[in-house]
């Protein structure tokens, strides 16, 4: 188990490794020259020149790069073009809003889909299995800024239940949770419902029924373990729309996590902070990924058998 | 004499075997179709869908671009739904029907291509790893895992902002976002088909690599390719929606559902249809993409024959 784990883990540098080399290459490309951006309109030729030689920005991107990963792995990020404040003390900052809106929205899906998905399918053409579809088909083709200004308008507008947008308190978590948690839950009830039915479908749950197990120990015990495969897949997948979501959660209801951050930073063309709100939200969503691994091992025995 | 009928005989024997080919291929795809008229959510699917090609086909016969999309006329900002807009107006007087109208030019057309690329690009990556296998295989899917380890949505945004926010650039990113997830599908469906007899017959009889890709394998893998792209383009158009929300899509005045509703939010209070008519756009060409794709799903399943 634990060698299964350290493999994980190893395979995790030579990807992040890329993802940085690749989104460093990426942001590269922004054209307009950074050191004018840094000293604005204002600055002389000489001191643009100036700050271009001792920001590095003439050498090649190579060599930029590994300096680049150098200040990475040692926790400095650079400094923002806009603010000239510290890039990773801004992300540390935001991240636990960011965390706190992701979690609870992951949380929220799985505790609706799981159920509804599990019930779908033991009760396939039912009025409750017809409606739970076709809300979940609906839910995954509305874009989640949208659902968002709808929550808004209905909730934050019309009834003052809740606030429309920023960070104070319980209250004003429920709209942004929710918002970002209507997609994942859509997509999580379909796959938990599709894989529930292929697997009530065997030979092995015919079996149990057939021993005279109740019907509820052969759902739970029997059907669901195996049927929790494919869902738990796709939470991890799930997971990185989430945190797409995330970025547009935040600009609709101005929650100051890190894709408020990077959406701003976009706009003042602030390119260390946007590289690092990227980076951030992959190294995330590998995390996220190791973890969901991790845990089809101790669900999975197959899985462990190998490597035991 | 004789050899001269011959080669007429073989001649005809030749048509006889084409038109049968021919039967053969219209009745597999009737079939399909015969299947997928039979669930209720596919037809919609399709319904709505053609609603909206007629209108983007056909938007220049329903409203002027010039005076009912672009031209502000703020005498008439902010209007209600009534008889002369049917969805209102926005904060700068111009219909929102009509807008709505153009902007499913455009929101159909980025969708459309931008899956075309990534179908193009990430389908060669996939069927090359499939069909090699081995170390060539290994080499592109561990690039496609960095690609991967990146969100879709996230990796568009990170390419727009670098490239700049424009229709082309944002077609670029969508694709390129996209391109994992199609090697992905299509390099499984080339493996499920390569070690069958028929490729093998294909090899022994010494056709060339390519040909035995594009003529035997993919034909043969189709069924799962067609879905995911289906669904995919769905995707597509509300990444769409999404970057241009953010304002790294669209220009405006251009109509774009997503750059609509990012302009509507400040006056939704108190006039709520503007971002409500774009955003229900939005949802009624995604779902319709959804249901064709689920429809597509069942009716090419062999199992549910």
């Amino acid at each position: 188990m634990l060698k299964y784990i350290l493999r994980r883990l190893l395979m995790l540098i030579p990807v992040m490794m890329g993802v940085t080399f690749l989104v460093y290459f990426i942001i590269s490309l922004t054209p307009g020259d950074a050191a004018s951006i840094i000293l604005g309109d204002g600055a002389t030729e000489e001191a643009v020149i100036e700050l271009r030689e001792k920001m590095g920005f003439n050498d090649p991107i190579i060599l930029q790069y590994t300096n680049y990963i150098k200040g990475l792995l040692s926790g400095d990020m650079g400094i923002s073009y806009d603010t000239g404040k510290n890039v990773s003390t801004e992300i540390i900052a935001r991240f636990p809003n960011t965390f706190k809106l992701t979690v609870i929205a992951i949380f929220l899906s799985v505790v609706i889909s799981i159920p509804i998905g599990v019930i779908s399918a033991t009760r396939q053409y039912s009025i409750f299995d017809n409606i739970g579809m076709i809300l979940a088909l609906v839910g995954i083709s509305m874009p989640t800024f949208w659902i968002g200004l709808m929550l808004i308008i209905l909730f934050s507008l019309n009834f003052s239940f809740f606030p429309s947008g920023g960070m104070d308190g319980w209250k004003s978590l429920i709209l942004p949770a929710f918002t970002l948690a209507i997609a994942s839950t859509a997509g999580i009830t379909r796959t938990t419902r599709s894989s529930m039915l292929e697997v009530i479908r065997q030979d092995y749950i015919n079996t149990a029924k057939a021993k005279g197990v109740s019907r509820k120990v052969v759902i739970r015990k029997h059907a669901l373990k195996n049927a929790l495969i494919p869902a738990i897949t796709v939470i991890g997948l799930e997971f990185g729309v989430l945190l797409g979501g995330a970025v547009l959660t935040e600009t609709v209801f101005a929650w100051p996590g890190i894709g408020r951050l990077m959406v701003q930073s976009i706009q003042t063309k602030d390119t260390p902070m946007v590289l690092g709100c990227v980076i951030v939200f992959a190294l995330s969503f590998s995390i996220v990924n190791l973890i969901i691994d991790i845990l089809y091992a101790y669900i999975d025995p197959r899985i462990k058998a190998n490597y035991s | 004499m004789r050899e001269k009928v011959e080669v007429i005989n073989t001649d005809l024997k030749k048509k006889k075997e084409d038109l049968k080919k021919k039967a053969k291929k219209r009745s597999q795809i009737a079939d399909v179709w015969k299947r997928l008229k039979k669930s209720p959510a596919a037809v919609i699917g399709i319904i709505l869908i053609i609603i909206f090609i007629l209108m983007a086909v056909f938007a220049n016969y329903i409203a002027d671009y010039q005076t009912d999309a672009i031209k502000m006329n703020v005498v008439n900002r902010l209007q209600s739904p009534n008889k002369d807009h049917w969805f209102g107006t926005d904060e700068f007087g111009r219909d929102i029907f009509a807008r709505i109208v153009y902007g499913t030019r455009i929101s159909l057309f980025v969708g459309l291509i931008s899956v075309g690329i990534a179908l193009t690009i990430g389908g060669t990556l996939g069927a090359i790893a499939g069909y090699y296998g081995g170390k060539i295989d290994n080499m592109i899917m561990r690039v496609l895992d960095v690609l991967l380890a990146i969100p879709t949505i996230l990796l568009a945004i990170t390419i727009v902002a670098a490239l700049g926010a424009s229709i082309m650039n944002l077609m670029i990113a969508v694709g390129i976002s996209n391109i994992p997830g199609f090697a992905r599908v299509v390099r499984a469906s080339v493996l499920s088909v390569k070690d069958q007899e028929f490729i093998e017959a294909a090899k022994a009889i010494g056709a060339r690599d390519h040909t035995i890709i594009l003529k035997h394998v993919l034909p043969n893998s189709m069924a799962p390719i067609i879905v995911y792209a289906t669904l995919k383009v769905a995707t597509a158009i509300m990444a769409t929606a999404s970057l241009s929300f953010i304002g790294l899509g669209v220009a405006p005045p251009t109509p774009e559902w997503g750059s609509m509703l990012a302009g509507g939010r400040n006056y939704m209070r108190d006039s709520m249809h503007i971002v409500m008519f774009p955003g229900l756009a939005i949802v009624l060409t995604v779902l319709s993409l959804n249901l064709i794709g689920d429809g597509l799903r069942d009716a090419l399943d062999p199992k549910l024959k």
